[in-house]
């Protein structure tokens, strides 16, 4: 899928893959709470069943997010293409300078 | 997950006595290892473990609620004590208020997804006005579990 497909003016809705191992729980749920809230743009983040608000760490923990689940991140405003850009790199690139499954065999 | 499933209900704490983050924690993994649910000889390192935690970054998400927390070895599935304090606790807490509710959760070293579930049950009803309102009113364990038993059955809650 294209990175930052604007759906409509100001709307850009990406999907995302968790890919560490330890999944979306409260440390990486912080650095994604703290990106968001760099921007302008109201940004929501879906699991297909809960949507919260993704400059809200109460919210984000609704999520359950584990290792292989996909997230829709949709942000609405001026600098939403940005911010989705910013968030995808945290989960898909940076994966919250965590290990993947693959890296974490063996630390436990 | 249901808080059955996790919360020990003879680890609630109605009126904790300490009045500092750490005397907290102390109380709370005590109430567990109380409960049988941390194996032997495990508690002073796991005391010492949710606090370095919590040092590097407060679990007090704001509201009055803080969910100190941490892996180990010593337990196989999640288990959690809560503890209410009636004055509130400093916490370090993100909005710098009180803490009033207390959700000390441990988790197996090998399964985050069981982790993740538990904390997902934690803040979808803590999150709630009512719910949160509901815990602070209950003065007693019963009240507490009735509470929770009550979630359990009735998500909007």
């Amino acid at each position: 899928m294209q990175v930052g497909d604007t759906v409509r003016n100001g709307v850009c809705e990406i999907e995302v893959t968790i890919k560490n191992a330890a999944g979306l729980h409260m440390r990486p749920a912080m650095q994604f709470v703290d990106i968001a809230n760099q921007f302008q743009s109201a940004v929501s983040v879906s699991n297909g069943q809960t949507i919260a608000d993704g400059k809200s760490i109460m919210q984000m923990s609704m999520l359950a997010a584990t290792c292989g689940m996909k997230l829709k991140i949709t942000a609405d405003g001026p600098d939403s293409s940005e911010v989705v850009e910013k968030l995808r790199e945290l989960v898909e690139v940076k994966k919250f300078g965590e290990p993947t499954p693959e890296e974490a065999k063996g630390q436990f | 997950m249901k808080f059955a499933d996790f919360i020990c209900f003879e680890s609630i704490v109605a009126d904790l006595q300490s009045k500092d983050r750490d005397g907290v924690i102390t109380e709370l993994v005590a109430a567990l290892d109380k409960a049988g649910k941390l194996g032997k000889g495990n508690a002073d390192k796991l005391t010492r473990s949710v606090i370095k935690r919590e040092n590097e970054a407060s679990t007090g998400m704001g509201k009055g609620i803080a969910v100190p927390h941490v892996k180990h070895k010593a337990v196989k599935d999640v288990v959690a004590a809560i503890g209410q304090s009636s004055k509130g606790v400093d916490f370090a807490a993100l909005d710098k208020q009180p803490v009033y509710t207390v959700i000390l959760l441990v988790s197996p070293a090998d399964n985050p997804d069981r982790h993740l579930q538990a904390m997902e049950k934690i803040f979808r009803h803590l999150q709630q006005e009512k719910f949160r309102k509901f815990l602070r009113q209950s003065q007693t364990v019963t009240q507490i579990e009735d509470l929770l038993k009550e979630a359990d059955v009735n998500p909007s809650l």
